[in-house]
């Protein structure tokens, strides 16, 4: 009898495992896709480091921009921007193209690259976050 | 005798170490021409030289050819709307700008492919927002036939706006450097880092060639 519940409280402490990081493989795999992505689609302007350029193009390291903003940068990056952003004290007010080719889920992996790359640690990011996000659009 | 080896070697050793001066080569089209020098015809060579042009800088002033004579440049066209190479070009053309914009033998020339939007207001406003002072760094704007025409024909670089997107333009990510005569003494693909060092120090081989002649 001793054996059987350890070897199932073995069982389930494998299974907790398991599950675990199948949530964390899938974070990886949303943080990797989002690297190529924004290769293709944003590290023009915007940098390999996200350091910008001059102030011409933001830089993706401003912690607390990216935290105050996070449920904004879907649609940022949707619908592209037109009104002047505050990073890092400075004032932007170029233009951002839209990109929208992107699909929902391109987009959370975007997100999920950047507010997890260049300095920032903002955890989880998955497509239902960015449906969400995406549906209060302004 | 039984130094006569190590003589030889370390005199192999200081031949090989005193290398010719390093030169960089001379592009583009040449034509042999003759000509009388002391009433002896010899043949000499024509290269390829940037002809007289004369465009509108982002302080709406005139800029022509004499402003870069007796200057090593180098020239780029972009324009400020593109999100494709433009920004790599200038992020890496930045990195010229910064080691050489306290050298009055050194500018740099980037031509807008876009006349009708990058006005010279706007490229003011491109110049600094990426942070240029002063007329090291021209970003021009010209008639879409000079531009493109010297573009072709003079920097070998091309060009042409895409008819299916009337908002983007197809070129190239060339810098051309040219020397003090005009000639093109190389081409480095812009958006690649590690082509804009080689640039960079190739400026400095360049200048050095007019300092020890």
């Amino acid at each position: 009898m001793k054996k059987i519940v350890s070897a199932s409280v073995f069982l389930l402490l494998i299974f907790l495992y398991a599950c675990q990081s199948d949530k964390e493989i899938e974070q990886q795999r949303y943080f990797v896709n989002g690297k190529s992505i924004f290769e293709q689609h944003c590290q023009n302007c915007h940098g390999a480091n996200g350091e910008g350029l001059g102030e011409l193009y933001p830089p993706l390291t401003d912690t607390v921009f990216m935290r105050s903003n996070k449920s904004k940068i879907a649609c940022i990056i949707k619908n592209g921007s037109n009104t002047a952003l505050m990073v890092h004290n400075k004032k932007y007010e170029g233009k951002m193209p839209a990109e929208s080719d992107l699909s929902d889920i391109e987009i959370a992996e975007i997100v999920n690259y950047i507010t997890n790359s260049f300095g920032n640690k903002l955890g989880d990011y998955d497509v239902n976050n960015a449906a969400a996000d995406l549906k209060n659009c302004q | 005798m039984k130094y006569f080896g190590a003589l030889i070697i370390s005199l192999t050793a200081f031949i090989s170490c005193t290398q010719p001066e390093k030169k960089l080569p001379i592009l583009g089209n040449r034509e042999p021409v003759e000509k009388t020098v002391d009433g002896k015809v010899v043949v000499d060579t024509v290269y390829q030289t940037i002809p007289s042009f004369n465009f509108i800088n982002q302080d709406s002033v005139q800029v022509s050819d004499k402003n870069f004579a007796g200057k090593v440049y180098v020239a780029d066209f972009f324009f400020t709307s593109c999100t494709s190479i433009c920004p790599i070009m200038h992020r890496n053309m930045l990195k010229v700008y910064n080691q050489y914009k306290s050298n009055p033998e050194v500018k740099l020339l980037s031509h807008s492919i876009d006349s009708k939007y990058d006005t010279p207001s706007q490229l003011k406003k491109y110049a600094d927002k990426l942070g240029v002072k002063g007329d090291m760094w021209e970003f021009v704007n010209g008639p879409h036939d000079a531009i493109y025409g010297i573009a072709e024909k003079s920097y070998l670089v091309s060009v042409a706006a895409d008819s299916k997107d009337p908002a983007n333009f197809i070129h190239q990510g060339w810098f051309v450097l040219v020397d003090k005569d005009k000639r093109l003494r190389g081409a480095y693909d812009g958006t690649d880092p590690k082509q804009v060092d080689q640039l960079t120090s190739d400026i400095q081989t360049l200048l050095d060639e007019y300092h020890t002649r």
